[in-house]
């Protein structure tokens, strides 16, 4: 039961038994029930994975298998996992599962939204369990082409426009990541029948520093387009006021975690040196992305596009954080990974469902929403909470662990740049409590008809997946960061 | 050191959220009244608990050969960034943190009694009491915090409890303005409280008070040697853990939110905004009172101005307000700033600690009348419906109790003995005069316009003219009553307490007295401006008219607030939203989407181009094909040639 291809498989069954099916309720019972699967399974690898890790298992992965896959390039087709790919895959099997309850009415093609969506979403599971580069860049482009159908397909507002720019983006990030991963391959061992696509295998061959420093900055770029890293991350406002709800979490809540982790896994990992050279170029790109994302935002009316510049915010922070390259930082941008993950994926889930409501998203037109939709409201309120780092919730625990991690350089490069990511915390209060108010609060617009009603029980359960996972690790830290610290320990000692 | 036997400790602030998460959840489901019920018995527990550990640590084992011990309760770890930098969440039990104890829960047991009455038939009733437990909860769990980071923490959680109950009533604008602007304004403060944690742990190296205040440690000498801009890191580090303690403490410039935070419900103001929450800057500079004296004395100097001008600043304001919330709320920000003066001259050992002890022990005093005033403000609005002062007259005939407790109040806060403010006021009084002659002299100053103000409030509402009320008012429920009385008793009486014996920097009691010498002139200045207050507003007259009349601008001026509002909204809507926030936007639509956009259409434009070349016709391709060879064959003959 341990072997990872179950994360690929089960997705694939459910989308073949969704070709089968044929109405509504079948579609949606098969998707909600496949990926109710892939969430208890994963489930299953946390508890398989702790019990690995007490029971004395050092390894730098575990559950690894090996599938030859063409022999004369040496590619192989390795899969395994540490904590923090662990926590990654646990979170796309919540945002899958959420943001299949939210499209729980879907009414245009259901059958091909889910099936596009759960394709999407094996890509993602892909992604994060493989440890050789080539599936890796395989299943990075496996994600990406759904986005496009569903952009396109399911979007609102300027959707052609949007998927097109969000495809084209990604795609050219991909091509230099392309030249990236092959650079990486040529460099992987001076024997030409040894070299290798192995992250593992790549980490121990001792690529020289120029050719790093050629190398570096096309994969962190090819990555951090993913990661919304500035300026290339104008696909992402577009991208995500566009796509469908469920497209929206996905995309935000996890298709840009992919940019932060290749960005942490391959770029600082395998090409250490020239990170620790080239690391200031970024860290003032990605410094400018922190505060730029949270002042675009007090100035945007659109529900969705607050919250993509909210995110361009976010994702500043976790590649700022992996820039820091110390264990505290480390770990606090996987812990970001994860709360923007969830927190972002409860943010545009009730943007939907408000939008679902009032049929607008612009929040001049809304207000005093509190009172006809508490539910919805206070959901609302609790994700903008976590968004602005309140303790007790997860966003909180990220912050920190990055701005200590960053203040750990005593120079006052760092320490310049950190007090200005320190001071989004403010900006980020500003806007979300602009929205808060303007939305939520005040009295109740009345010359709006809105459909009134609150929560429907999927929508509910969809939202307490969500918050109860963003209050556990806000609460309780510990047990996340030990298990992220200790699978953290090869990159630092690459980076040290 | 770490003790057991106090380890039930923890337990007191964490009734109270299992009283928020029990109340919040099920609340639309109770009655209303049942969550008021079941909050205001979670905390009866949970006072019942403070006083018995106050009990047991003042008079039966705190004290070990004569000092006060700092006792570890409870510890565990809560996130780990190195192996040694660590936040832990702790209970740490010394003299100021069990002192706090009992005002909040007495205080906020007061409020949650009234409350009953006060909020009876309000819409939110049960949303109303899950904050409050959430309120009492992190407010507790910031005086017991044992280190730094735990305070900061549950900074954060009664900054946002105090959000949510000012804008209990949300459908209100001015509600939801007033609470934004409270939230934003105090995070504002806890980024520079924030940065100087960072920057004092990365220093000291540790996040532990123990660790940081022991006057013995290597953490103190640490960061001392280093210094930036002609001040010592240390100093920066603790100034800007004093900017977050201005932000909730609401000293000049920060305080612009604390008037408007008056939107809330009045009980809401009793607790958070006048007896706990805006004290807890004062708090933790307490906390970090060694660090301050040895490590940093130039920003405690500081703190000891900033202090003193923002007493004098707000009382000058409080004297022309019209909302008899707001001059409370004005009042309350001129006496944090005489605490905050009373620990910026403080020493250290034996009596030079007067100003810190006199500061926790005014703190005290001022949580028991300032409540009291606040809640007796509350009874009066309840009777009358209005916040107006001048629309008030004549209400001691009809509001008996809540005229005699009022008084009492306005005595206590006037610091005319024996009761309690005289007290505290008189040790501040002291402390200042054998530190600093100028900031005593204002401080003098603020006693005598405080006596004016309150008997202004005080005469206004309850002597003056008789007014017409819609219905006539009526004298407050039972329940309202019993928080008045009970406070009243309190206000009366806790001036008798001997603080210097409890409460002192190094721990160690010493006795104080009386100065008569400094008593006797602040108690005739205070009756000074009692009786200009009786003179001018105990009947309806014009003489307060014409006395602000021949001020003209100065007036204008305090009654403007000193245009300090205006000049933060320019900032925020002309500066931030209207120079820097928009324009970003504007730049990320235009110029950098744009230039994607760009590339995309040049993309477009060439390859447009190009396409003519696939155009299909058979004659055009040999053509190409044709010279193309002729050209490649004369190249190549070309180079070969040479």
């Amino acid at each position: 039961m341990n072997n990872l291809l179950w994360l690929l498989a089960i997705p694939l069954v459910t989308i073949f038994v969704l070709i089968f099916c044929n109405d509504k309720r079948q579609y949606r019972l098969s998707a909600a029930f496949g990926m109710g699967l892939q969430l208890l399974y994963s489930f299953y690898l946390v508890f398989r994975y702790t019990t690995e890790r007490s029971s004395g298992n050092i390894e730098q992965m575990v559950f690894m298998h090996e599938y030859k896959w063409f022999d004369s390039l040496n590619i192989v087709f390795t899969t395994g996992i540490d904590a923090i790919s662990l926590a990654l895959v646990v979170l796309t099997a919540v945002v899958t599962f959420t943001g299949i309850l939210v499209s729980w009415n879907m009414e245009k093609l259901p059958k091909e939204f889910f099936i596009s969506l759960i394709t999407l979403a094996t890509g993602v599971f892909g992604f994060f369990i493989t440890i050789d580069l080539f599936t890796m860049f395989l299943f990075y482009e496996l994600a990406v082409i759904p986005m496009y159908i569903l952009i396109g397909i399911w979007g609102s507002g300027k959707k052609e426009y949007a998927a097109m720019k969000l495809t084209l983006m990604l795609m050219g990030a991909s091509a230099l990541l392309l030249v990236g991963i092959l650079g990486l391959y040529t460099y992987s061992s001076t024997d030409v029948n040894l070299l290798s696509f192995n992250i593992l295998d790549i980490a121990n061959a001792n690529i020289p520093v120029d050719i790093q420093k050629f190398f570096f900055p096309m994969v962190f770029i090819g990555f951090g387009v993913l990661g919304a890293l500035f300026p290339l991350h104008t696909w992402s406002p577009d991208g995500h006021s566009s796509a469908p709800t469920a497209v929206s979490m996905l995309h935000a809540g996890v298709l840009m975690k992919m940019g932060g982790y290749g960005c942490l896994r391959v770029a600082m990992y395998l090409l250490p040196e020239a990170a620790k050279e080239l690391a200031w170029i970024f860290i003032i790109l990605t410094t400018i992305s922190i505060v730029y994302g949270a002042f675009g935002a007090i100035a945007q009316k659109d529900l969705k596009y607050i919250n993509a510049y909210s995110s361009v915010s976010h994702c500043g922070l976790v590649l700022f954080a992996i820039l820091m390259m110390n264990q505290t930082a480390l770990n606090g941008s996987v812990l970001q990974m994860i709360s923007h993950g969830l927190m972002t994926a409860l943010f545009f889930a009730l943007i939907g469902m408000i939008y679902e409501r009032t049929h607008t998203r612009d929040i001049r037109l809304m207000g005093g929403l509190m009172k006809i939709m508490p539910f919805l409201g206070v959901c609302y309120m609790i994700a903008g909470f976590a968004s602005l780092g309140l303790p007790g919730l997860s966003g909180f625990v990220a912050e920190i662990n990055v701005f200590v991690g960053a203040f750990m350089h005593t120079d006052s490069f760092h320490r310049v740049a950190t007090v200005i990511a320190v001071s989004s915390i403010v900006i980020t209060a500003v806007y979300i409590l602009r929205v808060i108010g303007a939305l939520l609060l005040g009295p109740l617009d009345v010359e709006h008809e809105f459909e009134t009603g609150d929560a429907r029980w999927y929508e509910r359960w969809a939202n307490i997946i969500l918050i109860v996972s963003i209050a556990a690790i806000g609460i309780a830290p510990l047990w996340l960061s030990d298990a992220l610290i200790k699978s953290l320990q090869p990159i630092i000692q690459k980076l040290q | 050191m770490m003790n057991d036997s106090y380890s039930y400790t923890v337990a007191i602030p964490l009734i109270l959220f299992f009283s928020f998460l029990i109340i919040g959840l099920a609340g639309g489901k109770l009655k209303p009244i049942v969550s008021g019920i079941f909050g205001t018995f979670f905390l009866l527990i949970s006072t019942a608990l403070s006083y018995y550990t106050a009990y047991s640590y003042f008079f039966v084992d705190g004290k070990s050969n004569g000092v006060y011990q700092q006792l570890i309760a409870y510890d565990s770890l809560w996130l780990q960034f190195t192996d040694k930098l660590q936040i832990h969440v702790g209970v740490l039990l010394d003299p100021i943190s069990v002192m706090m104890l009992v005002v909040i829960t007495t205080v906020s047991l007061m409020v949650h009694i009234y409350s009953l009455g006060y909020m009876k038939g309000e819409v939110g009733f049960s949303r109303y009491y899950s904050f409050l437990s959430l309120f009492t909860f992190s407010m507790l769990g910031l005086v017991l915090s044992s280190n730094i980071f735990q305070t900061y923490i549950f900074w954060e959680l009664v900054g946002v409890s105090s959000y949510l109950l000012i804008g209990h009533y949300y459908e209100r604008p001015s509600a939801v303005a007033a609470s934004k602007k409270a939230f934003i304004v105090t995070r504002f403060a806890d980024m520079g409280f924030l940065v100087g944690i960072l920057l004092l742990s990365s220093f000291t190296g540790t996040f532990d008070f123990l660790k940081l205040t022991d006057p013995n440690g290597s953490a103190l000498t640490q960061g001392s040697a280093i210094s930036f801009l002609g001040l010592s890191v240390m100093t920066w580090s603790m100034l800007l853990v004093f900017m977050g303690a201005a932000g909730k403490s609401a000293m000049f410039p920060l305080h612009i939110w604390l008037p408007d935070a008056m939107e809330g419900p009045t009980p809401v103001s009793a607790l958070i905004h006048a007896a706990t929450m805006v004290v807890a800057g004062v708090y933790l500079v307490a906390r970090l009172f060694t660090v301050y004296f040895f490590a940093a004395p130039d920003a405690l100097i500081f703190i000891g101005y900033v202090g003193t001008f923002t007493s004098l600043f707000a009382a000058v304001i409080a004297c022309t307000q019209t909302d008899i919330k707001r001059v409370l709320a004005f009042s309350t920000i001129s006496q944090i700033g005489l605490m905050m003066g009373g620990l910026g001259v403080s020493g250290y050992s034996g009596p030079e600690g007067l100003g810190y002890t006199a500061s926790m022990f005014h703190l005290f005093n001022h949580a028991m009348f300032k409540a009291l005033l606040f809640l007796c403000a509350g009874s009066v609005i309840h009777a009358v419906h209005t916040n107006e002062l001048w629309d008030m007259g004549g209400l001691k005939k009809h509001l008996p109790v809540t005229h005699i407790a009022f008084l009492i109040g306005c005595l206590g806060i006037s610091g005319v003995p024996p009761l309690s403010g005289f007290f505290s006021k008189d040790e501040i009084l002291t402390a200042v005069f054998e530190k600093n002659k100028l900031l005593f002299y204002v401080q003098f100053l603020v006693a005598g316009v405080t006596a004016f103000y309150m008997f202004r409030l005080y005469f206004g509402i309850f002597w003056n003219k008789q007014r017409e009320y819609h219905t006539k008012p009526h004298e407050s429920p039972f329940s309202m009553l019993f928080a008045l009385i009970f406070l009243s008793i309190a206000s009366t009486f806790v001036g008798l307490i001997p603080f210097s014996e409890f409460v002192t920097p190094d721990l160690k009691p010493f006795t104080s007295h009386i100065h008569w010498a400094i008593a006797i002139p602040a108690i005739i200045i205070a009756v000074i401006g009692l009786v200009l207050a009786f003179v001018m507003y105990r009947k309806e007259s014009d003489l307060s008219g014409r006395l602000s009349g021949s001020l003209g601008i100065l007036y204008r001026a305090a009654y403007k607030k000193f245009y300090i509002d205006e000049i933060y909204l320019f900032i925020t809507k002309n500066v931030i939203f209207k120079h820097i926030s928009a324009p970003i936007a504007w730049f990320d639509r235009n110029v950098v989407d744009n230039t994607m956009n760009g590339i995309a259409a040049i993309t477009n434009f060439v390859s447009m181009r190009i396409r003519a070349f696939q155009s299909g016709q058979l004659q055009q391709y040999a053509y190409v094909m044709v010279s193309g060879l002729v050209i490649i064959v004369l190249v190549a003959l070309y180079f070969m040639k040479t």
